[in-house]
């Protein structure tokens, strides 16, 4: 914190003159240096916010100024609109299938290298290429096509195309997500790698096997890094378009089956220009993932383990 | 922690056994490239009538065909489009992020914490909350089918994450540089592009090269905002062909996949360190 040493008397008095130095110029530099964030913050977020929430009340086409409905859309949404559910399930059911497995596997393939003298870089740096590539549409058209009628699973499994079943289209997606394993298992690595050998050793020298180590020592101090890892996937997935918009086309087929919650509020927004329905769902969305987030805070307090106060 | 002759044995084959199993799980994983790449040089005929990675022969036409491009634009335009937009948010990220990190990490004003606390929630902050007042916003301004939607918030330092990314980095500094150079009476500003800035170029490297590769993978924005094929990218050229897919275009459909995997595919190759390292300092989504 202190800068010790230093007694000579032009250092000391440059010190004092720099703490006399009126305040507002330093502010003022800051302000410099935060502008550009500070306009994006205000015209591109808070605005927007605020606008969005404001057209969740109205009915609003783009093109005739916004009529006020009060809680219409809300309503429509949730007594009217079966299709809206249709969304919010599909999506539910995609994050809970595509987050866990996801992480077990990063962790399972994360604990697996761990030991590794020779190759961990190699299999790392591999493991990881899906989480950049992944994210292209070039990808999820390859997973379309691979999980068609006709596709490679279909002739490995013989079950048919995937992608034209309502129950299998939507795991479809769900496992592009969870080919992107690389991402978490990284994290999860360099948190594996943090954990001090001290402990391990005490641990067998206490007597305990590989499996009590696991989880006396492995488990609580990665608990940290797993929870980032969930929430931050989460968050995501909740998110999730472009594999759902490849895999049917645009549309959320068959049945309705892969139209997660943003390829709707996409399908209301810009294709039938109902904005303020969007806006609508935008808010829920916001609200939805904000009480996620804040369930996971809370649980966290009896399953996350901190080891020093002063870490992260 | 000397190895005896028994368990260095059993250690071997473990490891052996691990190295299998991590090499079988990497086939798999590496499948969808493998058949990727297979299939944009595969006939017409055997695209999908069989289940053989290699094709009878290669098909260097899909790649011609591709290359003409789509509704009459050429590859190259759609490259380009793709290019400009992505290097216009590179450049866009690097300089605004940098900018309030330094102020985040380095400098006192009122105010500091609740605004550095707000940054953090926006990272949490689901896109499309601001999506549709941001494009008519846009919209207005009539902007739209221009890039200034994909490339201006960019310059405003809209993606919180980089600005967290880049504060870490810029917090585990020495601060001792810069109060020997404000002793010699250097500013915040010859500080921070002088001794900071310099100084944070592996954190501004890894964001120039995550910004690069989600703009690039980047398709709900470009959706929303293109609509003239002109002005397309590679990815929205891919999605004429989400609606039209014949077996006759499936060759050429995958061989511009390719293509526009090429560059991430070489990115990766090249800074493969700097996106590991800078995912696992910074837990920076995928």
């Amino acid at each position: 914190m202190t800068t010790t040493g230093i007694h000579t008397p032009t250092a000391r008095r440059s010190a004092a003159t720099a703490q006399r130095r009126p305040r507002r110029e330093r502010q003022g530099a800051a302000w410099v240096f935060l502008s550009p964030w500070v306009l994006g913050a205000t015209v591109l977020t808070l605005l927007p916010m605020a606008v969005s929430l404001y057209l969740s009340f109205t009915d609003y086409d783009l093109f005739n100024p916004p009529h006020w409905v009060g809680l219409r859309n809300y309503v429509q949404m949730f007594t009217e609109d079966p299709r809206y559910w249709r969304s919010v399930l599909t999506t539910l059911t995609y994050v809970v299938v595509a987050v866990p497995l996801q992480l077990a596997l990063a962790l399972v393939v994360a604990l697996a290298l761990k030991g590794m003298k020779r190759g961990k870089g190699f299999y790392r740096s591999a493991f990881y290429a899906p989480s950049l590539l992944g994210a292209s549409m070039s990808v999820a058209l390859v997973w379309r096509a691979v999980f068609n009628d006709g596709g490679t699973v279909d002739h490995l499994l013989g079950t048919g195309g995937w992608a034209d079943k309502p129950g299998w289209a939507l795991l479809a997606v769900a496992l592009l997500t969870v080919w992107q394993f690389g991402a978490p298992m990284v994290i999860f690595l360099a948190g594996l790698q943090q954990i001090p050998a001290e402990l391990y050793e005490a641990a067998s020298v206490d007597g305990a096997g590989k499996w009590r180590q696991f989880v006396s020592v492995t488990v609580p101090m990665l608990s940290p890094v797993l929870f980032f890892n969930l929430v931050l996937q989460t968050i995501q997935a909740f998110q999730v378009f472009t594999p759902a918009f490849a895999i049917s086309a645009g549309k959320g087929g068959p049945a309705d089956s892969t139209l997660v919650y943003t390829l709707y509020l996409y399908d209301r927004g810009f294709v039938a220009s109902h904005m303020g329905y969007a806006s609508a769902m935008a808010w829920v969305l916001l609200l939805a993932i904000g009480a996620v987030t804040a369930v996971l805070f809370r649980t966290s307090r009896t399953w996350v383990f901190y080891a020093s106060e002063g870490e992260r | 922690m000397t190895t005896t002759a028994l368990p260095r044995k059993r250690v071997a084959w473990g490891r052996v056994a691990l190295h299998a199993g991590c090499l079988a799980a990497l086939l798999v994983m590496l499948y969808p490239l493998a058949w990727l790449l297979a299939t944009s040089l595969k006939p017409a005929n055997e695209v999908i009538a069989s289940l053989n990675l290699l094709p009878s022969h290669l098909e260097w036409s899909n790649y011609s065909t591709a290359l003409q491009g789509v509704n009459g634009v050429s590859v190259w335009r759609l490259l380009g489009n793709s290019l400009l937009i992505a290097g216009g948010a590179v450049l866009g990220n690097v300089l605004s992020c940098s900018l309030a990190a330094y102020a985040f990490a380095r400098l006192r004003f009122r105010m500091r914490r609740p605004l550095f606390a707000f940054m953090i929630a926006t990272i949490m902050l689901p896109h499309h909350a601001v999506l549709i007042p941001q494009y008519i916003i846009f919209n207005k301004l009539g902007l739209v089918n221009t890039y200034w939607p994909l490339i201006l918030p960019k310059f405003l330092a809209t993606e919180a994450f980089f600005v967290f990314l880049i504060v870490q980095f810029m917090r585990g500094l020495p601060r001792e540089l810069e109060e020997a150079a404000r002793i010699d009476g250097c500013g915040p500003f010859r500080s921070f592009f002088a001794i900071v800035l310099p100084l944070t170029r592996p954190a501004l490297i890894t964001t120039a090269i995550f910004t690069f590769i989600w703009t690039w993978n980047d398709f709900f924005t470009q959706l929303i905002y293109l609509f003239d094929p002109g002005k397309f990218t590679l990815t929205l050229a891919l999605r004429s062909f989400v609606d039209a897919s014949s077996q006759s275009s499936f060759g050429p459909m995958f061989a511009m996949s390719v293509i526009a995997l090429l560059p991430i595919v070489l990115f990766f190759l090249a800074f493969q360190r700097f996106l590991v390292e800078g995912m696992a300092s910074s837990g920076l989504k995928g």
